[in-house]
């Protein structure tokens, strides 16, 4: 009886461990790994066909991490219109889950080092680009792609700068979102009798006010730290200026300088008027928290505002309202998302003909009402947006263009990183000195500062 | 029996054997050991961005790495974790066996009961405990409606004191409150395991042996004590070993429920070797990570894997 019971136990153990090493194992490999996967197995096989026949079957694949609402049905539009361009070329659609793109970018890297490119894939313009795929020396010249559809002049120069190196230009970008935006609940700053602050003077002096009424001044959520990132990007622009602020990534102005270090002490001080629990909360969490009311405002990229409108059915300018962080009026801090040609796609022609796609008014007029950003070329359709888009398009064409770090346009991701981290810690410790001396050794040893 | 007919093998056929394990060998010499020397080689280099490059520069990435206010906090996260996990589990591990093993009517459904969470993915527990000890939506909202003031409420998991809080260069010593909480997911999903490996062994004790020591008058903590404990002793090094192990490898479940938490306290080398890797495409020092991961495991597996060949040749 014993014997049998113990052999029993025994075996209901390791069938147990079995089981459990199985699925975690291979449950995580298949959440990241499995869509690009196979994927690119049914690319490399088609690739391989029309190389033995002219007739196979041509097409095209697209690594994104446009995989929420607003932005999928975007991106589903835009294959809509490619297909009825061009209905001999299959589109795979390679997104992977996750928000500002870092598991997608994660598996994108190790299929770019392993010599698996996807046939384009979405990186953001400046840095991210530049500093990683371009010195790798993984991408092909989009200069004569430019000249053939007439696009130097159809978008802004500090735009095509941004996705430029050495003169050569590398990718198409799609869309424009703002990084410096103070999202407000407007119902909330009418029953107390604010006006949206547009200093850090008069910030402070409402959040004093908001406080004093038992409700959460700023909303953050920084379960992931690129959050957190912002609110500093963003007070750095606003105490510096958009020259100073892009003087910081080229090296000459140094991290620890005392303008950084005010600056610094400005996001401390914003800090202290977060909701407690910012470290349990994503973006949406936070922004949720300005929507139904118990905080008042959240700065945040106006990803935010399609949050509001598509998931939670806001109005704008009756349940929200916006304006620019404290001090950056003049700036527009630049997230756009590009797509461009890696070295060593076997159907180059088809990427090209979505590239033209995705550079065209029309396409940049169906995807980016959906995604709720703005089109990048100066020639569209303002028309077609909301009264967020329309405003911000007048703002896009005023403004001075600033990089933002946060979201890998500043300064390579190495950097970012540790930014990151300094700010994950930065949040709780509040350490203004530590902080830039920190700051200030990630600049020199990413090798901004030559 | 079986061994006449090994005599009467003829010599040749000795390789047969040799030739079946001869592929899995050298897949494993290549996929395993292999990618370990890569991996070493990689992070003695300065391959630190996208653009590889492979210049030597020593052990410069691990002099980064321990001056790093983020692994230093992860090394202690480590300890504290592992120590906390591995004590709650095989406690709370014996404790269900003790229970079970009285022959209560319905003793496989128990069993089963406390076993099942073992079958679920560390990231279905993550993503499950995150909710339920989130601060605001969880746990707390039936503390609270039990009368718990407001104010103190447990912060679980973003809790950021470490008790007691030595100073120790630039991170603090002791152990971040906000662990706990995830070693209370942990334990919930692996006492059930250390029960089964006990119960296994408080089976395999004769109920004579019990009895005998009962007869001369011992006590029922003592019989406890003297007798089953020494008997489960062999379970319990099985156990620390591989609940070690796991604790020092554990990645998906942090990385599910809190991800590296305000100040990174809850942070662990997996979940910042696969951050500062894939993200900040500092591929050097994500490799200086996993030796040293590769270290700390090996420090506990080899005198096991010692003792138990020994075992194996006596």
């Amino acid at each position: 009886m014993n014997k049998r019971m113990m052999l029993l136990a025994v075996f209901l153990v390791l069938s147990l461990l079995t089981a459990a090493c199985g699925s975690s194992g291979t449950n995580d490999k298949t959440a990241l790994e499995n869509q690009p996967q196979t994927n690119s197995d049914s690319n490399s096989k088609d690739s391989a066909d029309s190389s033995d026949a002219d007739t196979a079957k041509k097409s095209v694949e697209i690594f994104s991490w446009w995989t929420g609402a607003g932005e999928e049905a975007g991106l589903l539009g835009l294959i809509d219109l490619f297909n009825q361009k061009h209905p001999d070329i299959e589109v795979i659609n390679a997104a992977v889950a996750g928000g500002a793109g870092t598991n997608a970018k994660a598996v994108l890297a190790s299929r770019m080092q392993g010599g698996d490119p996807p046939g384009t894939f979405q990186v953001h313009g400046g840095a991210e680009l530049n500093t990683g795929w371009v010195a790798a020396g993984k991408m092909e010249s989009l200069n004569a792609l430019y000249e053939s559809e007439g696009w130097m002049d159809k978008f802004p120069k500090d735009l095509i700068d941004m996705v430029s190196h050495d003169g050569t230009i590398y990718s198409v970008p799609v869309n424009i979102h703002r990084g410096n935006v103070l999202f407000y609940n407007k119902k909330i700053f009418d029953d107390n009798h604010l006006t949206p602050p547009t200093t850090f003077e008069e910030f402070f002096k409402a959040a004093d006010a908001l406080q004093a009424q038992g409700i959460i001044p700023l909303a953050l959520g920084d379960k992931e730290p690129w959050t957190a990132t912002m609110v500093f990007e963003d007070a750095l622009l606003g105490v510096l200026g958009p020259e100073d602020y892009k003087q910081l990534f080229t090296g000459e102005i140094a991290f620890d300088d005392a303008k950084v270090k005010d600056a610094l002490e400005k996001t401390k001080r914003m800090f202290s008027y977060i909701n407690e629990d910012h470290a349990a909360r994503n973006w949406q969490d936070a922004a949720q928290l300005v929507a139904n009311g118990q905080a008042a405002m959240n700065i945040m990229g106006d990803w935010a505002k399609g949050y509001f409108t598509t998931d939670l059915k806001l109005q704008p300018n009756v349940d929200f309202g916006w304006i620019a962080t404290p001090d950056t009026g003049g700036s527009f801090m630049v997230i756009t998302d590009t797509f461009g040609l890696p070295k060593g796609v076997k159907d180059a022609n088809s990427v090209d003909e979505w590239l033209k796609v995705l550079g065209s008014v029309e396409g940049q007029d169906i995807f980016n009402p959906l995604k709720g950003s703005i089109p990048a070329r100066v020639d569209a359709d303002s028309s077609k947006y909301d009264v967020y888009g329309q405003s911000t398009i007048a703002d896009f064409k005023q403004s001075s263009l600033t990089p933002s770090l946060a979201h890998g346009s500043a300064a390579a991701e190495g950097f970012l990183t540790q930014v990151n981290q300094v700010m994950t810690i930065f949040v709780t410790k509040g350490d203004v000195d530590q902080a830039a001396k920190s700051l200030r050794d990630a600049q020199v040893s990413s090798g901004i500062v030559k | 029996m079986t061994r006449t007919k090994h005599s009467r093998l003829p010599k040749s056929d000795a390789l047969i054997p040799v030739l079946m394990i001869l592929p899995s060998l050298i897949a494993i010499a290549i996929f395993v050991y292999g990618f370990i020397a890569w991996t070493g080689y990689i992070s003695l280099t300065d391959w630190n961005t996208l653009v590889r490059n492979l210049d030597f520069v020593g052990l410069s990435n691990y002099a980064f790495l321990f001056q790093d206010f983020r692994f230093q906090s992860d090394l202690r996260n480590t300890v504290v974790f592992t120590i906390l996990f591995i004590v709650a589990t095989i406690g709370f591990g014996l404790l269900l066996a003790m229970l079970v093993d009285r022959r209560i009517r319905a003793e496989a459904l128990f069993r089963n009961i406390f076993i099942f969470p073992m079958a679920l993915s560390f990231i279905v527990t993550g993503v499950v405990w995150q909710w339920i000890l989130n601060p605001t939506t969880g746990v707390n909202l039936i503390l609270q409606a039990l009368g718990a003031a407001k104010g103190h409420l447990p912060k679980w998991y973003i809790s950021t004191s470490i008790v007691p809080g030595i100073s120790g260069g630039q991170i603090e010593l002791g152990i971040p409150i906000a662990l706990i909480a995830v070693v209370i997911a942990t334990v919930w999903q692996m006492s059930g395991f250390a029960m089964a490996m006990y119960l296994a062994g408080l089976r395999g004790i004769s109920d004579e042996l019990k009895e005998a020591a009962r007869v001369d008058g011992a006590s029922e903590w003592t019989v406890f004590r003297r007798i089953i404990l020494p008997q489960l002793h062999p379970i319990t090094g099985s156990l620390v070993i591989m609940l070690t192990h796991i604790s020092l490898k554990i990645f998906d479940l942090i990385y599910a429920m809190t991800g590296p938490g305000a100040m990174f306290v809850t942070d662990v080398p997996g979940v910042y070797m696969f951050e500062t890797t894939f993200r900040g495409n500092h591929y050097a020092q994500g490799a200086a990570i996993a030796m040293i991961m590769l270290l700390l495991v090996s420090l506990l597996i080899i005198p096991y894997l010692k003792s138990s060949l020994k075992e194996g040749a006596s």
